[in-house]
Order: C-alpha cells, then structure tokens, then sequence
C-alpha cells in the first residue's frame, strides 16, 4: 500500500459492538478492522442501520467496543475510563456535528475557546489567541464576535469546524457535517474540508450521501455492522470546482 | 476546568436566564432577610430588656421570706414573716460582699393632698435604698438615719406622685401629703426613671423610712423583703452564698433544713428573661428558616429544568473533553453562585427592613453580627446541598445520548 511510510493515526481490530435490546443482542459492529494514516480524507458512508453511527461513537471515544482493539494515535482506547476518554477526546479528536451544536448566545470566538476550556495547558490569552487563529483558518476572521444567533447555517458549521481544529487534533469527525446546509453551502464546505486535507489534516466525513466520496482520499461503506468495500479514490474532484459550475442563485 | 473558568461559566449561564435566575434567587433572598430581620428583632428585644434590668442595677440581690415550695404547695410569701429587723441587722454587721442593704416594708394605697389623690405603693426603706437602685434625689434631700431611728414622717417621692398631687407644677418640697390618712412631710423628689420595658411606671412610688411605716402604717414587726446590692456583678454568686449562711445562722436553721427564706438576683432573672426571650428568637428564626428551605427547594427545581434543557450542551461539552465532574462543577457552581448572591441580596433587604422597622415602628432592633456570617454560610450550603442532585444528573449524562437530545 501506498501509505505504508505514513504514520497510523487510527486501527481498528476486529472491532465489535454488541447493544442488549430487551432481550435480543443487537450486533451493530460485527468485526471492523481498518487503518487510518495521517493526512487521509475518509469518507465513511451507509445506509441508516449500517453501523456508521456506533462507529462514529466508537472512532470518538465517545463508546468502547465489546470486543477487539480500537488504537487512537497508538493509545488503546478500550480499557480507557471515562474520564481518560473524555481527556483523550480534548486533545486527540475534533468534533463536527450535522446540527452545528454551538452554544447559544454566545459568541463564535467563545464557541471555538469551549475545547481550550477543558485544557489547563492554556490560559485565557492562548485560548483566544488559538481561537482567532482557527477561525481565521476557515474565513470567520471578520465574525469573531458575532453571536451564534446572528449566523447563517453555513456560517455557524464553519465555527463548528474550527471549534474542531482549535486543538490540534489527531483527527477531525464530521457526522453529516453538510446534512443541515443547502447545495452551494456544502460545496462550500467541502471545499474548507479539503483545503484542510491539503494542509495535511486527518478528516473522517460519516456520510450517506454517496456524492461527497468523489471528494475525499478515500471511502469505506458499511452494511451490516460489516466493511463492504474499503477503495482509495484515485480520482479526487475538486470541490472548488464544482462550486464554480454551481449556478448563482437567482436572488443572490 | 480551572476555577475561574467555572466561574465564568456559571455566570454566564445565569446572564442568559436572567430572569429565571432571578426568580430563583427570590426565594432565598426572602428567606435571608427574614431570617435576619427576626434575629435582629429578637436581639434588639433582648438587649432592651437586659438594659431595663441593668439600669434598676444589675448587682441587686433581692431576700423574700419563705421557700419556694414546700410540701409540693406554692406558699404566698407576703403571708410568711420570718423575715425580721435582726435578720437585716446581721446582714449589716457581718455580710462582706454587700455594699448596701436595706429592709423593706411596703404597702398600697391612696395618697392625697389637698383636693388631688393618687393610687401609689409607699416603700419602707433605709437611705441605702437609692444605692440599691439607683435612684438619685433631683430636689430635696434623701431622710437620714436620725429620721429612721426618730420614725419621722418624712418620705421622698416619684414624679409620677408629684405630678398626680401637684398638677399645677408647685413645689411639693416641704408639704404635707397623706397616705392611708397618715401625714407624711415631702422633703426630696426623686428623678425621673420613666417606664420600664415590661410597660411599669417606675416613678409611682413613695419612700419612707421603713421604721415609719412598719409601726405608723402596716403595724407589723415583720419584713416583706431585704433588698442588697453586691460589690460587683461578678461577686454576686458568693454573696449570695454569705448571705444565706448568715440567716441560716440567724434563722437557727438545722444542717437538714430547708431555707425559710429565696434569695433572688438581678442578674437570675436577667439570665431567665434572656432565656425567654432567646427561647421567641429561635422560634421566630426557624419559621424563618423554613422559607430557606423552600428556596432551596426551589433552587433545586430550577437547576433540574435547567439541565433537561441544556442536555444537548452538556452534550456538546463532554464530547470536546468535559469530565464528569467538570460538569458537575459547572451546575453546582451555578446553583452556589445563585443562592450566594441570594443570601448577599438577602442581608441587605433585611438590612434596610431592620432599619425601617427600628425607625418607623420604633421597634428596639440589633443585628448581630453572626447571623450575617450565618446566612452566608447557610446560603452556601443550600447552594451545594439542593445544587448537587442536578449536578450529579448531568455529570451522569451519556454523550452520545446528550449530543442527539432533541
């Protein structure tokens, strides 16, 4: 494999997730190995029920498997407490949800500050110095004190996606980052998603819209808690070119 | 998170629900200053009525003859006379802890002069009378010892008699008023002590050289009472304990018998009204109290709705790295902050009420000092105590679950 010198940021082995329903045993993850090297876009992708979400919650830290070994940046994260989890998720993972999740009336600098807050590595200073940066990063460098409430969709998932850079994480997880925004604004965002990829981020995309893997390094589908298909796409379409060949919208 | 981060955390949470935090700070900032305008009550009623008791002089000991019960029967004391002048003599000759004794015989009736009468009480005294209670003669002069041994028909009197017998403002110096139709020569006026706190007048009186009134007025040979005053407030228990030996010796009492007579002082029944009065404060400050309760209660409440609500934050919070107990933290610092700051507001409310009541309705007011210190502290328990049980529910969250909470 082409990726062999690269450094593995996250393995999977023979991982396993059993939920107990009533009295049934519902097997969500049946046995998924897979690595992920540093500087991949992998869009993980399946139809609702496939396991991509007891995935998602698994690559996060945020659950354990059952069985089988889950390495985050060569920690094992299985026998890890909760606590340990949630101090791993501070420093190793950066979140993006469908529905944005930012907190309310609150400004977008203090939004993306919210992960430093949990890192006595950094004082007030730092965390608003790293908080300007990361929203520079994603073009909100004129929007640092706009109110949450004073955004548009698009503009509050790009705080979203800084809030998920601000630490330097191993690996960003976006969970139907683009499910809430319309065409053009997802273009958008796939175009912020893979000017990250260039700059040689990590990126997870749990998707199921088939169209976002022809941007992305790579894609992985699931069905049945199984790996279906597991391809390195040799063929990555632009994002920002897509976006040009958008008509304009009419009113705009 | 670090501690000042808690801090602006919670008060952030409390900015964006002002009003609700506001409400919930109500209850406690109503419970606080209850709390403190009745401590300030109870403590003002108590230090008025110790002031009462210290200005009629807090080293009075006061001799009644008879027991206070014997055979289980609650005797009159007026109806018992074991207390005579030799008793008073050997208080005189022997005590060492006393400054001042005097016998006293006393009788109520009418007094008049002229077309004017009053009903007063005449007291049978000896000049050390005024010692005892701290009188002071404003006009005149006290009778002497001469008058005493001669029993003349002088008497010194209250304001209150003046002032019923001489309605026109004469000078009662030097006439002659009578009482019970026995003359009695008006040589000093007393100052004026004004009412006491148990609503007494204290200048309805007339003091006479108690030899006069024991043979001219009463004809008894007996005491109703032997009034002292010891050295010191300090020195009253050992004068106490003198006196008793002295007539129990004068009284041939045996080693086996009880005292016909009860010594009683001042500072007794200061102790007694102070416990009484105590007794009204603890009650008036538990009702009180109990309206805390209730705001913590409330506090309670508002905290769980308060975390329903913001489960998808605590959510959001845990998955970028919040523990457990930095949730937990962040709610129990809210609910503290918000009954601190309740408790703070509390004290002032009932600050100013305390004051207006002092001023207004004239109501003798103190507030001390601990019930301030108090009430914070009780404040911040509440904060913890009723903050806890949200907490704990949002500390307990799973993620996952949160981060979907629609």
């Amino acid at each position: 494999m082409e990726n062999d010198n690269k450094k593995v940021v996250i393995e999977l082995n023979n991982v396993k997730r059993d939920f107990i329903v009533g009295s049934e045993t519902v097997h969500a993850l049946r046995g998924i190995s897979f690595k992920i090297y540093e500087g991949e876009f992998v869009t993980i992708m399946g139809t609702s029920g496939s396991g991509k979400s007891t995935l998602l919650n698994q690559l996060g830290c945020l659950d354990t498997p059952s069985s089988g070994e889950y390495y985050l940046d060569g920690t094992s994260v299985r026998t890890m407490s909760k606590s340990q989890r949630a101090r791993l998720r501070n420093r190793k993972i950066g979140f993006v949800f469908q529905n944005y999740n930012l907190l309310a009336k609150t400004t977008a600098v203090e939004n993306v500050e919210l992960p430093l807050m949990y890192n006595s590595d950094y004082n007030a200073r730092q965390r608003r110095e790293a908080a300007v940066a990361a929203l520079e990063a994603v073009g909100l460098g004129n929007r640092l004190d706009h109110k949450s409430n004073q955004m548009s969709g698009g503009q509050m998932q790009r705080v979203a996606i800084a809030r998920a850079l601000v630490n330097n994480p191993a690996v960003i997880l976006a969970d139907e980052a683009t499910g809430n925004l319309d065409t053009r604004t997802s273009f958008e965002m796939l175009v912020l998603f893979q000017k990250l990829h260039a700059e040689g981020r990590t990126i997870i995309f749990v998707t199921h819209n088939p169209e976002i893997a022809q941007y992305s390094s790579r894609n992985i589908m699931l069905r049945d808690g199984k790996i279906r298909e597991d391809v390195i796409n040799h063929n990555i379409l632009s994002a920002a070119e897509a976006l040009a060949r958008l008509p304009l919208p009419q009113d705009d | 998170m670090n501690f000042t981060n808690l801090i602006k955390v919670a008060l952030k949470a409390i900015a964006n629900n002002k009003f609700r935090s506001f409400l919930s700070m109500l209850g406690i900032i109503i419970g606080v200053a209850a709390v403190i305008i009745m401590m300030a009550i109870g403590q003002g009623s108590k230090e008025s009525v110790r002031n009462t008791i210290s200005q009629m002089g807090t080293n009075i000991i006061m001799i009644r003859p008879g027991a206070d019960m014997r055979g289980g029967v609650r005797q009159d004391p007026s109806a018992m006379q074991t207390l005579k002048l030799e008793d008073y003599e050997a208080i005189r000759k022997e005590a060492k802890f006393i400054t001042y004794v005097s016998p006293e015989v006393s009788s109520s009736g009418q007094c008049i002069y002229g077309a004017n009468n009053t009903a007063t009480s005449i007291y049978g005294e000896n000049p050390d009378y005024l010692g005892i209670k701290q009188w002071t003669v404003e006009d005149g002069e006290m009778f002497t010892e001469e008058d005493i041994r001669k029993s003349a028909k002088v008497c010194v009197i209250g304001k209150t008699v003046a002032d019923e017998l001489f309605p026109n403002g004469g000078d009662p110096i030097g006439k002659t008023i009578r009482f019970k139709s026995i003359p009695f020569r008006v040589i000093g006026l007393l100052k004026s002590k004004g009412y006491n706190s148990f609503g007494m007048d204290q200048d309805n009186l007339i003091i006479a050289p108690y030899t006069t009134v024991m043979k001219r007025i009463q004809a008894q040979t007996y005491l109703n009472s032997i009034n002292c005053s010891a050295i010191t407030e300090e020195l009253t228990e050992e004068a106490i304990e003198e006196l008793t030996a002295i007539l129990r010796t004068s009284h041939k009492l045996k080693e086996d018998a009880d005292d016909d007579f009860t010594i009683r002082s001042q500072q007794e029944m200061m102790e007694t009204m102070s416990s009484t009065m105590d007794t009204i404060t603890i009650i008036l400050v538990v009702a009180a109290a109990f309206s805390l309760l209730v705001a913590g209660i409330g506090i309670m409440n508002i905290m769980l709705v308060s975390v329903t609500e913001r489960t998808k934050e605590i959510g959001l919070r845990m998955s970028v790295g919040a523990r457990g107990i930095d949730i937990s933290n962040q709610f129990l610092i809210e609910s503290i902050m918000i009954s601190i700051t309740g408790g703070v507001l509390g004290i002032c409310v009932g600050y100013l009420v305390t004051l207006i009541c002092g001023s207004v309705f004239n109501l003798p007011t103190s507030i001390p000092m601990w019930s301030i210190v108090v009430s914070f502290i009780v404040c911040t328990i509440i904060g913890i105590g009723f903050g806890y049980f949200p907490a704990r529910k949002a500390a307990l969250m799973d993620p996952i679950e949160a981060i979907r909470y629609e």
